[in-house]
């Protein structure tokens, strides 16, 4: 019945608004969006590509005065704003059926299920997500005689051997201050574990507990001695790059999205590496980031049929398995397989499948304003470490006011 | 005929009051589009003020709640303080544009060129200037990176710096605004009386003081005009902020109308309450301004009409 009558006014026009305006993004859109029509001759596809940053404001407007059929996004608190206005459509119904995808959505993508639940429905499909960690110099890490750290004791000598030999152990560009969160989540993880990264970013735990306080000793032994590159504040996450590629840092706590422009930089699998962020208080079981990225139905879309279909389709294994070689990230659903030849996404998927559970990033699982202060008093403290105190009750602060 | 002569014509109420009426008609469409687009958004700013709101979910009201938080925020005072900063040193715009204008305002073979390469700051839009101040300031690599070792600064950067950050900005906001204060200063010389400078100059002035007393006072307009685009330029020092720092390092370099928009546009605002609120006080600090400023233009007008 709604088919029909959808169809009548909006006869297989599907809008589909995404902010792939980079390079791999949009070529994946692209094919994805081909191979859709291919399958679904009635259907044609009005695609609208946003620019990346651009996005995240034109979103707020579009949902309301012109939604598409189908809108990228991401997983997490990152949605709860327009999950709680209303403005995403319900498709628990999708990941229930299982008669509409090939096998059951439920169990073929279990892990990313949670990110993706809020108030026990969900409102999205996961199509990819990647890996965070430390990706490093093997060549310097060879001559300066490093093997790999699995522990934070080897973490901390491997700096301070690198520092000694004249080389930026770790590079950072904080400008955008979300670079900090990385390296502050996997602290965090490290230290206490995934449940109170939960706790913190849910609000459920005051920022002077001496929890946190643990974490920022540790990464004190990071900050105090020097082991991040100075200036760091003045530097967008690709102008830290380049003492990488230049030989003068040695490592970086990124996601896997930096190997592109590393390798266009000329950097090759032979003296680029990634290694899972070491251990730090042992025994709590290893949790990893992975910021997963999502499609949604705006609730107001006028083709909700076919956006279904649409969104049935991006779940396939066959599907996820196409963009993800294309986007060099890792599929959500597990019957899809991996890219081959690709040493980092290989790791990545290793890790992530071992991984005890995946957090989205701080400044997804945070609520907004939260995040915002959080992040700048974590570039703050990187730059003025003695300021740690004063950082920590101010965002204690705000963690009470947001989370009232 | 005689008769009808003496039959007073019927005046119409148009025709009486025509003269009153008709400078409103030409005004509407100005007035409309300036109540509509300018005055009516500034009630509707201070009345969002009193609510918590996140432009998507309904708005709840909470009183004066925005205004407490703003006293008790910290990255607040440091935007005042820094819009502080940048009323004071945006002002140098105002002396060295006037001295590169009285520099410029000779008759040389080839000065009209001379003068259009000295406004041409002006003409580039602020986001390139800040783009390329920023990479001037960038640490080892920029432009200024071997003046900076030389006096011992290796690999200082000024926009990561807390201290610096601000002053970085506001100099690259100096490059377009002696420019806009030097084509003040040049066409405020145009209509210098030489006449009163020759008598000056029989009376014996000469130098300094026949500049501080007799082409600067003839230059009042001029002064007036730099001060008012400066003052308003500093209170509204958006782009430069927004390109450079993004209010960086950890909110050192924030200006107040930069603040507004993060906390109620940027990717994690959508407080539209509390960026209401900043906008209220902002608004606030320039009302005063603007009241003195219309203060003076309306005496200045009845003292030329005397």
């Amino acid at each position: 019945m709604f088919g029909i009558i959808s169809s009548t006014s909006f006869a297989g026009t599907l809008v589909i608004n995404t902010d792939t305006s980079d390079a791999a993004p949009k070529e994946a859109f692209e094919y994805i969006i081909k191979k859709f029509e291919e399958e679904n001759p009635d259907v044609t596809v009005k695609w609208n590509v946003f620019d990346h940053e651009g996005y995240k404001q034109s979103i707020r407007n579009f949902l309301n005065t012109d939604p598409p059929d189908v809108a990228n996004w991401y997983a997490g608190n990152r949605m709860l704003p327009f999950v709680r206005a209303g403005l995403f459509e319900d498709v628990s119904d999708i990941w229930k059926d299982s008669g509409w995808v090939d096998g059951n959505l439920s169990e073929n993508m279990e892990h990313a299920k949670k990110s993706m639940t809020i108030g026990g429905k969900q409102w999205g499909i996961p199509y990819t997500y990647y890996q965070w960690g430390v990706y490093y110099r093997k060549d310097l890490f060879t001559a300066n005689g490093i093997s790999v750290p699995t522990t934070w004791d080897d973490f901390v000598a491997a700096c301070a051997t690198l520092k000694a030999a004249g080389i930026t152990p770790i590079t950072i560009g904080s400008k955008y201050l979300w670079t900090t969160a990385g390296v502050f989540d996997y602290l965090n993880l490290r230290t206490n574990g995934y449940e109170f990264h939960m706790d913190l970013t849910l609000g459920k735990v005051p920022y002077t507990d001496p929890k946190v306080q643990a974490v920022f000793d540790k990464w004190d032994e990071l900050v105090k001695p020097g082991y991040f590159l100075e200036n760091h504040a003045a530097l967008s996450w690709q102008e830290a790059l380049t003492p990488m590629v230049n030989g003068e840092a040695a490592m970086y706590v990124m996601g896997n999205f930096a190997v592109a422009p590393l390798k266009e930089a000329g950097l090759r699998d032979s003296n680029l590496g990634f290694f899972q962020f070491p251990e730090i208080t042992p025994g709590i079981p290893m949790a990893e980031e992975a910021p997963t990225d999502t499609v949604h139905i705006p609730s107001k879309a006028k083709n909700k049929t076919d956006a279904k279909r649409f969104l049935i389709f991006m779940s396939r294994a066959d599907v996820q398995e196409e963009i993800n070689k294309i986007l060099g990230q890792l599929p959500i659903n597990k019957n899809s397989s991996v890219k081959k030849g690709d040493p980092f996404l290989a790791a990545g998927l290793n890790m992530l499948n071992n991984a005890y559970a995946m957090a989205q990033f701080y400044d997804r699982d945070a609520p907004a304003q939260m995040a915002s202060e959080g992040m700048k008093g974590f570039q703050e403290y990187m730059s003025n470490p003695d300021r740690r105190q004063k950082i920590l009750e101010r965002l204690e602060k705000v963690r009470q006011k947001v989370y009232k | 005929m005689e008769l009808n002569n003496s039959k007073p014509k019927r005046i119409t109420w148009w025709q009486k009051n025509q003269v009153k009426i008709s400078p409103w008609i030409f005004l509407a469409p100005g007035l409309i589009f300036f109540s509509i687009y300018v005055i009516a958004p500034i009630f509707v700013s201070i009345g969002i003020s009193f609510y918590q709101w996140d432009g998507l979910s309904p708005s709840t009201y909470v009183g004066l709640q925005n205004y407490i938080e703003l006293l008790d925020d910290e990255y607040f005072y440091i935007s005042l303080w820094n819009n502080v900063k940048w009323l004071i040193f945006f002002m140098l715009a105002v002396p060295i544009g006037l001295g590169l204008a009285i520099f410029l305002n000779q008759i040389v073979f080839g000065i009209r060129l001379i003068k259009s390469l000295f406004f041409f700051p002006f003409v580039i839009s602020q986001v390139v200037i800040g783009l390329i101040f920023t990479w001037f300031y960038q640490p080892n690599y920029g432009v200024i990176a071997p003046f900076l070792d030389l006096i011992g600064l290796e690999g200082f950067s000024i926009l990561a710096n807390e201290d610096t950050a601000t002053y970085g900005i506001i100099f690259a906001g100096l490059y377009p605004q002696i420019a806009y204060c030097l084509i003040l200063y040049l066409t405020g010389l145009n209509n210098i009386n030489p006449e009163q400078i020759e008598a000056g100059r029989m009376d014996g002035a000469k130098g300094f003081h026949l500049f501080w007393n007799i082409v600067l006072p003839q230059l009042r307009h001029a002064t007036f005009l730099a001060i008012v685009v400066t003052v308003i330029g500093a209170l509204r020092s958006f782009d430069m902020v927004a390109i450079m720092t993004q209010g960086g390092p950890y909110g050192y370099s924030n200006v107040l109308a930069y603040y507004m928009f993060e906390q109620a546009l940027s990717e994690y605002g959508y407080r539209m309450g509390y960026g209401s609120a900043i906008a209220t006080v902002l608004f606030t600090i320039m009302m005063f301004y603007i009241l003195f400023f219309i203060y003076r233009m309306y005496r200045n007008e009845r003292e030329d009409n005397n």
